[in-house]
């Protein structure tokens, strides 16, 4: 009966795609519309993971499919003020502030970066510059991920930005992902960010859920991001993740790293979102790369959280290091399922992934699953995983200096996030995600 | 000010203290010593709340409250100071977070304000020098990277800064230097006052030659099986313990 409601999604994207193909978009190159073709035929052929699929085999997805989605809708009246965006920036952080509504750019609310050295549009506006043309859609496996295949075939819109090479951009560009509807959708935005050879630049994201005035409907989010970082390129990306329960997201981000560059992903996840499925894949394409990846899920309520991550090291003398900590409350399920790849070129890689998690609750879930795959011989490669509870002789000895139970958790927690929330570079944001934390505790 | 009236404790499901007595009066110090397991580390961990710990039966009272029917924070609230045998490492956690949120928290227990950040770290800054405890204690995390001696002079530290009724000392001199020995020493000597009291916990004689007991107990089997002044320490030293053992033997038997 369930696998019944997710076909009718199905064969619902079959009609959206072949409507679309007779009303085909004159604006999009012969080049996209063979990739959405290809895309199309590869999703046909997927269809919707189920769990004998291995990387989907802890999360049934049919309570998050079986909604009547609208899958094509016209935009809504857009309801988001100034008032709001104020209240979803971040204090002293100083950043551009780039606004999304349900996936959509809104120009009116966005700041507008000065100069060319930085150009920051919707997609569907970025698709005759070279850098689009280079690179979109180049990198993503669409034969083995069903929702960015879906993604690729489908999407409208999204985000485009590019850092031209040897800019260094001080400020960071902060970009609020805001959902906000009465209309029950799914919704696929698609974003290309490009960071210029010897650039340099720090993207936040912080995904957020608004009251829509007349009611919340359920909104699925099917996202695709693909980050190129040219050679010798530094990038910074926070993605922050909050939300309401009447929310679920896809989120698929492909990372593609050249020669000598840098790239750091700091993940949050906060409670809220019902489903929060989080792709990364780093490619270190390249000789001398470095990729670091930090994440921090709080779980709660009956909240999913799963972060699946390939870090793929296909040239020598590269360093990654990965770390995911998460606490875990309630019901909350959480599934970390770290690759490591380390293929036959890449000798002298040093290669470390660490999942670390605590149990607030005796009815949370945690599925930790390392993969280490190795074919080169001369390669420094370590991971692990643990779960546990409290250290009870820490929480004793807080206690004997006269803090409660309740503010000797907080802080062991705090501290347990510490090996995470420390290596924030940037204090403003260290700041808002301690303030994050401390309220998905409560 | 503290009455231990025939205390029996067990962990694990053995009976570790088996009917202690112990009256501390303010002004007091009291030395406990014994051989190795007869249960001191036990008393230390038991008045100060430790849950590994089972009270079977007996009572302690602190000023006329019962101790035994309160946390652990609650005690620390009332007053109760345990300088710990092993102080616990906790990264991520800052020395002087920890330090003022346990200043706030038991402020906050006694009716008082908060105190203003400036005016606490003016305090820490006075309190260090009192107790010759220079180590940096901004941006590092409690107890982390701290030699030995570092940590217990920490202790030392924290038990000025939190001006206890009653400090319980279990075996700060163990793995402590003879300067480190003297400063702990120094520091507890200019802590000590008619309003509070000390339960000293060490192996050996030599601590009390810096900080000069009131009383010695000697704690054995579970039980306070001799008390004396000073001299009972230097008895000791030169003796052992195995004396005490065949006193006793003799006593069950008799």
């Amino acid at each position: 009966m369930i696998k019944q409601i997710t076909n009718s999604l199905y064969d619902q994207f079959i009609a959206d795609f072949e409507l679309r193909s007779i009303l085909s978009n004159a604006s999009e190159s012969l080049a996209l519309h063979a990739l959405r073709k290809e895309a199309f035929k590869q999703f046909k052929q997927l269809g919707f993971p189920n769990t004998k699929v291995e990387d989907w085999k802890y999360i049934n997805l049919s309570p998050f499919l079986k909604d009547d989605f609208l899958t094509a809708a016209e935009d809504e009246t857009i309801v988001i003020n100034k008032d709001i965006i104020d209240s979803a920036k971040i204090k002293k952080l100083g950043a551009y502030h780039i606004v999304m509504v349900n996936g959509r750019y809104q120009a009116g609310l966005s700041d507008t970066i000065p100069g060319d050295e930085v150009f920051v549009s919707p997609l569907a506006a970025a698709m005759d510059r070279p850098a689009f043309e280079a690179h979109f859609g180049k990198n993503v496996a669409l034969d083995k991920n069903h929702f960015a295949a879906l993604n690729t075939a489908l999407f409208r819109d999204g985000l485009f930005i590019e850092i031209k090479a040897r800019i260094i951009v001080e400020k960071p560009i902060h970009v609020i992902h805001i959902i906000s509807s009465a209309n029950t959708l799914f919704l696929q935005p698609r974003n290309l960010f490009v960071i210029g050879a010897g650039a340099d630049g720090i993207i936040v994201e912080s995904f957020i859920t608004v009251n829509h005035p007349e009611k919340n409907a359920k909104v699925f989010v099917n996202d695709v991001s693909e980050i190129i970082v040219n050679e010798r390129a530094r990038l910074q990306h926070f993605c922050i993740q909050t939300g309401a329960e009447h929310t679920s997201y896809v989120h698929h981000t492909e990372v593609v790293q050249r020669q000598s560059s840098a790239y750091n992903n700091y993940k949050a996840s906060f409670p809220g979102t019902a489903l929060l499925r989080n792709n990364l894949n780093v490619s270190l394409n390249g000789e001398n790369v470095e990729s670091h990846l930090y994440g921090l899920y709080l779980v709660a309520g009956r909240q999913i959280v799963d972060n699946h991550t390939t870090v793929d090291h296909l040239k020598p003398n590269c360093h990654s290091n990965e770390l995911y900590k998460g606490v875990m409350k309630d019901e909350g399920v959480a599934i970390f399922n770290g690759k490591i790849l380390v293929r036959k070129d890449a000798q002298k890689t040093n290669a470390f992934q660490k999942n670390n998690n605590l149990m607030l609750s005796k009815k949370a879930v945690v599925d930790s699953k390392p993969q280490l795959e190795i074919f080169a011989d001369d390669v420094k490669c370590s991971h692990g995983s643990t779960i546990g509870q409290f250290d009870e002789d820490a929480l004793f000895y807080l206690k004997a200096r006269g803090i409660g139970e309740e503010k000797a958790k907080a802080l062991l927690i705090h501290a347990f996030a510490f090996d995470v929330t420390g290596k924030i570079p940037i204090t403003a944001l260290q700041t808002y995600i301690n303030h994050l934390i401390e309220e998905g505790l409560n | 000010m503290l009455s231990i009236k025939n205390l029996r404790a067990s962990v694990e499901g053995k009976e570790i203290l088996k009917g202690v007595n112990l009256e501390v009066k303010a002004g007091g110090i009291h030395a406990i010593m014994g051989p190795n397991g007869s249960g001191k580390s036990t008393l230390a961990s038991v008045l100060a709340g430790n849950p590994n710990f089972e009270v079977t039966s007996g009572e302690v009272w602190l000023d006329g409250k019962n101790l035994l029917e309160m946390a652990a924070e609650d005690r620390a609230r009332e007053g109760v100071f345990l300088a710990f045998q092993y102080p616990v490492e906790i990264p991520g956690v800052s020395n002087i977070n920890f330090l003022r949120t346990a200043m706030n928290e038991i402020r906050t227990y006694r009716n008082l304000p908060a105190m203003e950040a400036k005016e606490f770290l003016k305090m820490v800054k006075e309190k260090q020098k009192l107790v010759e405890f220079d180590a940096a204690l901004t941006n590092r995390s409690l107890n982390e990277g701290f030699s030995g001696g570092e940590k217990k002079r920490n202790e030392i530290f924290q038990l000025a800064m939190l001006d206890p009724k009653l400090a319980i000392l279990d075996e700060t001199d163990s793995g402590l230097d003879i300067d480190a020995l003297r400063i702990v020493s120094n520091g507890v000597n200019k802590l000590r006052s008619d309003k509070n009291a000390f339960i000293i916990i060490t192996h050996y004689q030599r601590l009390l030659d810096y900080i000069v007991p009131d009383f010695v107990h000697v704690l054995y089997n579970g039980q306070i099986a001799k008390t004396g002044g000073k001299e009972l320490a230097l008895e000791l030293e030169e003796k052992g313990y195995d004396w005490l053992k065949e006193a006793a033997k003799e006593q069950e038997l008799a």
